[in-house]
């Protein structure tokens, strides 16, 4: 048992460490390093905007989606270079959020199932930053039970008439490019009738319309397709074949985000620490401290069991499952600390008033944006069945519409 | 990184697997349980025989001297069969004792008696209720012998000798506590063991009324060596525990496939799949706590304190958790004196306690992570 590199990782460690050192935008490290938390907003500028440049340097120096194929924007790395290089480059990891979607999770998809002259013209600039894309997958029906979606597409020629909406859709505002799965045949069971397209997001027909969030921040749409036109070539897979394109984003996106997720830990601690109360600092109060160890032991758990993933990828294995529980464990947790950190302030946590909010308003940011991470991505609830049937091997829900054809299954809870 | 055992500690893991499910089966268990014995004698010879006791005491006092992980492998074996043997009062503390703060006669004295198992040793520290710290120590040495009652000691019935937690001045500060070795079969000792909520291991209360005491380290670092030697066990423990707390959700697990309502099993209603699922969170996170605190005590790390302390809190609520979730899912039958879950269940809350309460560790915790807070800033 050790932490050691191989002689290898170490000089590839070096290497990227003295790329970072060389290349990062320190002039935001103080910044980005307060901005824990979230969707980040700089004062230094556009995050968007900041967030390219950065992206696009990477890109230029080799370091941009480490994993992928050189032709295609990548570097050809290990799986254990690319944890490397996401140790190293540190805060400025946080600059990566607006492409995390489209490269985590629509990349894979395009590697895996587009032709050639697709993966060369759509790879490189995802991978650069240039164009940015999105994961339309949920609708307004279609949750949890993805499935379930009933966004028509019907053949015209050499094309798709697409007709319906998507919900929830993170960042389709400023994407280029979306990912969408739609139903190309509702005659048959749910799952059976799906196909996968990309498509341009200002293709005409499209119409992205803001949410507001109960946060009060809008980072997700509602998107409109009113004949909209797809051709054929862009199509993903085949016909009808749509879910199993749709699981290898699934499974990218719960890879994705089960590493690194914000716990809130780190700064809970830092302020039980600084704070002082009537009765002295709060970090010597009982109940505090005991907070604090049950939440510590699940930060240091989660790393480490990450650490226990990387030794896997390190020899060349595949990961277990362990690194499933990360966002189930770290929702929860963001939620409860935040709360708790406004309970610390008392009546004055109510605040969020400029000149009244303690420690930059950060924890009642915390608390009104972290009902979040317990849905996106899969809620807790889903995670829950996936570890239980996955990782345990219980039996799956009983699917009363499984064998159904679509259009045959009921869609209302209450008469 | 490789932040798992090695092939060859696997092989061990195996073997010790092996031999415990032919040698500590639940019949064997529940002798112990039952009051048939102090503890599993054949099982003891057993683990002494295969080597166990000694991996990792050193070569020149009797040992293997495999290692430290390789005792953390074997320890999770044997929480995972809630074993009745004085294990862990006997390596993990006295022996883990010696070690630390023994001289070389000490060492070779008494070493090799414990890794052959002939000898079990135990720690007397508590003195009945309340938190563990230097004040609740009253035991008091005087002209080279100690008098005082200690309770509970873990087999305290079934030990030859203690390491004795004791004063060996008056100045009231935490220098006046030392460590003493003391022969539990000579004068001055009187015990009787004690009815607990885990009966598979041997609870006594030890009355010291002048026995002859044998120093052990430095007469004013007896609580700092008392805290490293605490730190260092409960790593070890922690592999028990969650070598426990797995083996609870397997038999809630496989219980849930296996039993039928509504005429499906239960384990595809989703209340007892999510109950079945938050246990293999908190045991992957106690295990992944755990193995880097193997870490840092197989390589001797300053960040030991930090690394155990995190490691007994989250194996402790795993174990804790894990146990009682395990009676929940398997219903009525749980709560029979019949099935083991119950063993499971008493002896998470007996190693909750038996190396000083939750909010012991969380203070030891609280207080590293401050230090290296400063230190960093
Ligand atoms: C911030 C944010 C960003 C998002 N970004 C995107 C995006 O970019 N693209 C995209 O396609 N989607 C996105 N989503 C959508 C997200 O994937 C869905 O919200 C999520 O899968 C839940 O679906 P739902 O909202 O329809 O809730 P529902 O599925 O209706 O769930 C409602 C409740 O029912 C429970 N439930 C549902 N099914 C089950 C079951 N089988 N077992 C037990 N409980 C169940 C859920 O756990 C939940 O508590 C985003 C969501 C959020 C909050």
């Amino acid at each position: 048992m050790n932490f050691d590199d191989t002689p290898q990782e170490a000089k590839f460690r070096s290497e990227v460490r003295s790329w970072i050192a060389a290349n990062a935008p320190k002039e935001l490290e103080s910044e980005l390093k307060e901005a824990s938390l979230g969707r980040i907003k700089l004062k230094s500028g556009d995050v968007l905007q900041l967030s390219k440049e950065w992206q696009k340097k990477k890109a230029k120096g080799g370091w941009a989606c480490l994993q992928w194929p050189k032709e295609y924007g990548g570097r050809g790395s290990t799986p254990i270079e690319r944890v490397i290089w996401q140790q190293e480059e540190g805060i400025y990891n946080k600059l990566g959020a607006p492409f995390l979607i489209g490269q985590g999770m629509c990349g894979p998809v395009l590697m895996t199932y587009a032709n050639d002259d697709v993966k060369k013209r759509y790879l490189p600039p995802l991978a650069s930053g240039d164009e940015i894309w999105c994961q339309l997958f949920s609708e307004p029906s279609a949750g949890s039970d993805v499935a379930g979606l009933r966004t028509r597409a019907e053949k015209d020629g050499n094309d798709w008439i697409v007709n319906g909406q998507k919900i929830w859709t993170s960042g389709a505002h400023y994407s280029d490019y979306g990912l969408l799965v739609v139903r190309t045949d509702p005659n048959v069971p749910k799952h059976q009738g799906l196909s996968m397209f990309f498509l341009d997001m200002k293709s005409p027909g499209v119409e992205i319309r803001p949410i507001k969030q109960a946060s009060g921040a809008s980072e997700f749409n509602e998107v409109y397709f009113t004949n909209v036109r797809i051709p054929d070539k862009q199509r993903l897979g085949n016909v009808g074949e749509g879910w199993n394109v749709a699981l290898t984003t699934l499974m990218n996106e719960r890879y994705a985000i089960g590493s690194g997720v914000a716990t809130g830990f780190p700064e809970i601690f830092d302020y039980c620490n600084s704070l002082m109360t009537e009765d002295g600092p709060a970090i010597d109060d009982r109940a505090v401290r005991s907070k604090l160890a049950t939440w510590a032991t699940r930060t240091s758990g989660l790393k480490y069991t990450t650490y226990r993933t990387i030794s896997a990828l390190s020899r060349g294995e595949r990961p277990g499952p362990e690194n499933s529980i990360g966002k189930l464990v770290a929702g929860s947790m963001l939620q409860e600390i935040a709360t708790f950190a406004l309970d610390l302030q008392g009546a004055a946590g109510v605040l969020v008033d400029n000149d009244q909010k303690e420690v930059a308003g950060q924890f009642q940011k915390m608390v009104l944006s972290s009902p979040s991470s317990r849905i996106a991505g899969g809620t807790d609830e889903v995670m829950r069945n996936i570890i239980a049937e996955r990782v345990l091997g219980l039996p799956g829900d009983i699917r009363v519409d499984k064998d159904v054809p679509f259009n045959k299954i009921p869609t209302k809870g209450r008469a | 990184m490789n932040f798992d055992f090695s092939d060859d500690q696997k092989q061990l893991r195996d073997q010790a697997r092996r031999f415990l499910a032919e040698k500590c089966t639940s019949k064997a268990v529940r002798q112990v349980l039952e009051g048939k014995d102090t503890y599993d004698r054949s099982l003891w010879k057993g683990l002494a025989e295969l080597g166990f006791l000694g991996v990792a005491i050193p070569e020149e006092f009797g040992g293997s001297g495999a290692g430290h992980l390789e005792l953390c492998v074997i320890a999770e074996e044997l929480g995972r069969v809630v074993a009745p043997v004085p294990f862990a009062s006997s390596i993990y503390l006295a022996a883990e004792a010696i070690m630390l703060a023994g001289t070389d006669a000490q060492k070779r004295k008494y070493l090799p008696g414990l890794a052959s198992g002939e000898k079990i040793g135990t720690l007397a520290l508590f003195e009945g209720k309340g938190k563990l710290s230097p004040a609740a120590i009253k035991a008091q040495v005087a002209n080279g012998a100690v008098s005082g009652t200690k309770t509970p000691v873990p087999d305290g019935e079934i030990a030859d000798f203690a390491i004795v937690v004791a004063r060996s001045g008056n100045s009231g500060r935490e220098s006046d506590i030392a460590l003493y070795i003391v022969d539990l079969t000579g004068k001055g000792v009187e015990r009787r063991s004690l009815q607990s909520i885990d009966p598979t291991h041997n609870q006594a209360e030890i009355k010291f009324n002048g026995a002859p005491a044998e120093l052990l380290g430095r007469a004013d670092e007896g609580w700092s060596n008392l805290t490293r030697v605490l730190d260092r066990a409960a790593v070890l423990v922690a592999f028990e525990q969650v070598g426990g707390a797995e083996r609870a959700l397997e038999m809630g697990r496989d219980y849930a496939l296996d039993r039928m309502a509504f005429g499906r099993p239960i384990g595809s209603f989703q209340a007892v799949k999510h109950i079945l699922a938050d246990m293999y969170v908190s045991a992957t996170l106690a295990r992944s706590n755990a193995y880097y605190a193997a870490w840092a005590l197989s390589t001797n790390s300053s960040e030991l304190a930090e690394a155990a302390a995190a490691a007994r809190i989250s194996a402790t609520q795993a174990f804790q958790h894990c146990s009682k979730q395990n009676i929940q899912v398997h219903g009525g039958m749980g709560f029979t004196w019949e099935f083991d879950c119950h063993l499971y269940y008493r002896r998470s809350n007996a190693l909750a306690l038996g190396l000083g309460s939750m909010s012991y560790w969380e203070d030891q915790l609280i207080d590293r992570m401050r230090t290296r807070n400063t230190e960093a800033a």
